[in-house]
């Protein structure tokens, strides 16, 4: 087999192309800088595959739009940025609470509100693990490449059909607009996971009801299975429940399904890590200067290595526990005013010292602002 | 190693790196799109093409950069540039101190009129455009032919084909015609330049009149994207 054509791809139509590969068939979007691409994509390709594409008049549809197609069964897709997020929180709250799978693609920009809509930022970190309010555990990816960002979003609509839920995919303008030569996967390249139907009688179906792994097979609305949704915290059956019993099972329900497979969802890149007595930590497209600088400091002798959350949530717990159990020092390089370095702060070993490495001026760190800091840690 | 060592660690040499700016509607995203397709079409080439506009739709200083290596790219926009267009005196004013010493300057000087002391290449793109090639909009790949031929960064042959896959049916002879136009500048400029002649193809002259009308640019009033 001849390998396919390389063509110079935005990160933006990277996740188009790889949503079409994951299955997407629904996607609904109000356009805004610097995701607008995504939704321009989709508008284009989608229909050609006999899927549906609506604009809708905010975000706020955009995003009930697509938690709508996800319970009548078939896989959606919303992409936007820090503003339109903010308007999308209520309802992808809702996503949670029914267990509705779908795919939020976040391209960031900085804030808070329309703050800067051509900059890059990764300022929604936190936002993107807390937004909506209540207790729940969410799952978000971060590329870093071009080529990457349609790997991720494949995997990123695989977890969120796997563990039914809203799965967050966090680009940044940088990652978004920066074009690259890359090759489509085939099919057969790349796996794709579908959700799991009720096979039962419907008249045994309980749409919450206890499973080995906390989730439940899940009908398309129109399916035969009867299926009550509702946001209010709910029983076995669906409906609203006050009972704490109930109510203890619901919540530990939706944080176990994700919390009791993190080895499935956690993926973390490791760089000359082996003998690093220096460890960066990073993701997104702040990992590319970070590769970069890593590298330049091992040509110079530096036992330097480099880590790259592929998964920012749940946050890599116990991969970060183990990778970084050596290293006298930590830096963790992000663009915004330092969000995940207090769950790198948590898991760093005793000896190690934690170094925030920040941006937040909607420029990328560069190869030399690394290499100060790594000297200021060593020194 | 002693302190304050890797601070004097250089990128790699390998790693040629361009920006194009000039002003919103201009169309320096197309163009640096069409020449980072160019180039990464010889599979022997990695290339990253990255952008840098403000919130106006049109109006406003934009720039685009292009990253050329043999070797995996990482950081992904320019540092020090090799080569810079800038088909506006804003541009030029703007990103000329990010031109590396020895660097390749290219401007528009139908459009720019107080171009630096040193070495430069200027070639009238906005004026050949609009009365050589019959269409202003063209101004952005004749361009693009200009560095081509100056800077050696892509062949011809391909720079052609990239614009030809790009070209919107019924514009391909006028975008054909605009990098013939572009390279033809850009060898003669370049002769020129090495015989020791001035750098402009004129002397340089007052300000024109009236401002060169450019369709898609609007001042002063910018509208913004939300």
């Amino acid at each position: 087999m001849s390998r396919p054509k390389r063509q110079l791809m935005m990160g933006n139509q990277a996740c188009v192309q790889g949503a079409l590969r994951a299955g997407l068939r629904f996607y609904a979007g109000y356009p805004i800088t610097p995701s607008t691409e995504v939704t321009e994509g989709c508008a284009r390709e989608l229909p050609k595959t006999g899927g549906r594409f609506l604009q809708m008049e905010d975000e706020i549809g955009a995003i009930s739009a697509v938690v709508g197609a996800s319970v009548a069964g078939v896989k959606a897709m919303t992409a936007t940025s820090g503003p339109g997020y903010s308007l999308m929180v209520e309802n992808i709250g809702y996503a949670y609470m029914i267990e509705a799978p779908c795919v939020i693609v976040n391209v960031q920009r900085g804030g808070p509100s329309t703050g800067l809509p051509t900059k890059t930022s990764q300022s929604d970190t936190m936002q993107t693990r807390w937004g909506p309010h209540g207790d729940y555990t969410a799952i978000a990816v971060a590329p870093s490449t071009v080529a990457d960002t349609v790997t991720e979003t494949i995997r990123a609509f695989n977890l969120a059909e796997r563990f039914r839920t809203p799965v967050t995919i966090l680009l940044d303008e940088v990652i978004g607009h920066m074009q690259e030569m890359i090759s489509l996967p085939e099919p057969g390249e790349y796996q794709v996971v579908d959700r799991v139907k009720p096979t039962c009688p419907p008249e045994e179906y309980e749409p919450y009801g206890s499973t080995d792994n906390f989730v439940n097979p899940m009908p398309a609305y129109g399916d035969g299975y009867r299926w009550y949704a509702t946001g209010l915290t709910h029983d076995a059956m669906g409906f609203p429940t006050n009972r704490p019993d109930e109510i203890v099972v619901n919540l530990d329900k939706l944080r176990r399904k994700i919390e009791d497979f993190r080895d499935e969802i956690c993926k973390v890149r490791a760089d000359w890590m082996d003998d690093a007595e220096f460890a960066l930590v990073s993701y997104g497209s702040v990992s590319r200067t970070a590769l970069l600088a890593t590298k330049l400091a091992r040509e110079a002798g530096v036992k330097v290595g480099c880590l790259q959350l592929q998964t920012v949530w749940p946050f890599p717990l116990a991969q970060l526990r183990e990778l970084l159990q050596d290293c006298t020092a930590v830096i963790v390089a992000e663009l915004n005013m330092g969000q995940i370095v207090r769950e790198v702060e948590r898991v760093a070993p005793p000896q190690a010292r934690v170094h925030s490495l920040l941006r937040y001026d909607g420029e990328i760190l560069t190869p030399i602002q690394f290499l100060e800091k790594i000297e200021e840690v060593r020194s | 190693m002693s302190k304050g060592s890797l601070l004097r660690l250089q990128l790699s040499e390998d790693r040629y790196e361009m920006r194009l700016s000039g002003s919103g509607g201009q169309g320096m995203m197309l163009a640096a799109t069409i020449l980072a397709e160019a180039i990464g079409a010889d599979p022997a080439k990695r290339v990253i093409q990255t952008k840098s506009y403000g919130p106006e739709a049109r109006g406003g200083a934009s720039k685009a950069d292009i990253v050329v290596s043999s070797s995996e790219i990482y950081y992904p926009k320019a540092l020090q540039l090799d080569l810079l267009l800038a088909m506006t005196q804003e541009s030029l004013d703007k990103y000329y101190s990010d031109l590396k010493a020895g660097g390749t300057l290219i401007l528009d000087e139908s459009l720019v009129h107080n171009p630096p002391p040193d070495d430069f290449y200027g070639v009238p793109f906005t004026r050949l455009a609009r009365e050589e090639a019959g269409n202003v909009m063209v101004a952005n790949m004749i361009a693009l032919g200009a560095i081509a031929a100056i800077s050696g960064v892509v062949p011809t042959e391909a720079l052609t084909e990239a614009v030809l896959a790009r070209a919107p049916r019924g514009t391909e002879d006028t975008n054909k015609r605009a990098v013939e136009i572009g390279v033809r500048e850009g060898e003669a400029v370049k002769a020129r330049r090495l015989q020791g002649a001035p750098n402009m193809t004129q002397t340089p002259s007052a300000p024109e009149e009236a401002p060169i009308e450019v369709p898609g640019i609007v001042f002063p009033r910018c509208q913004f994207e939300h």
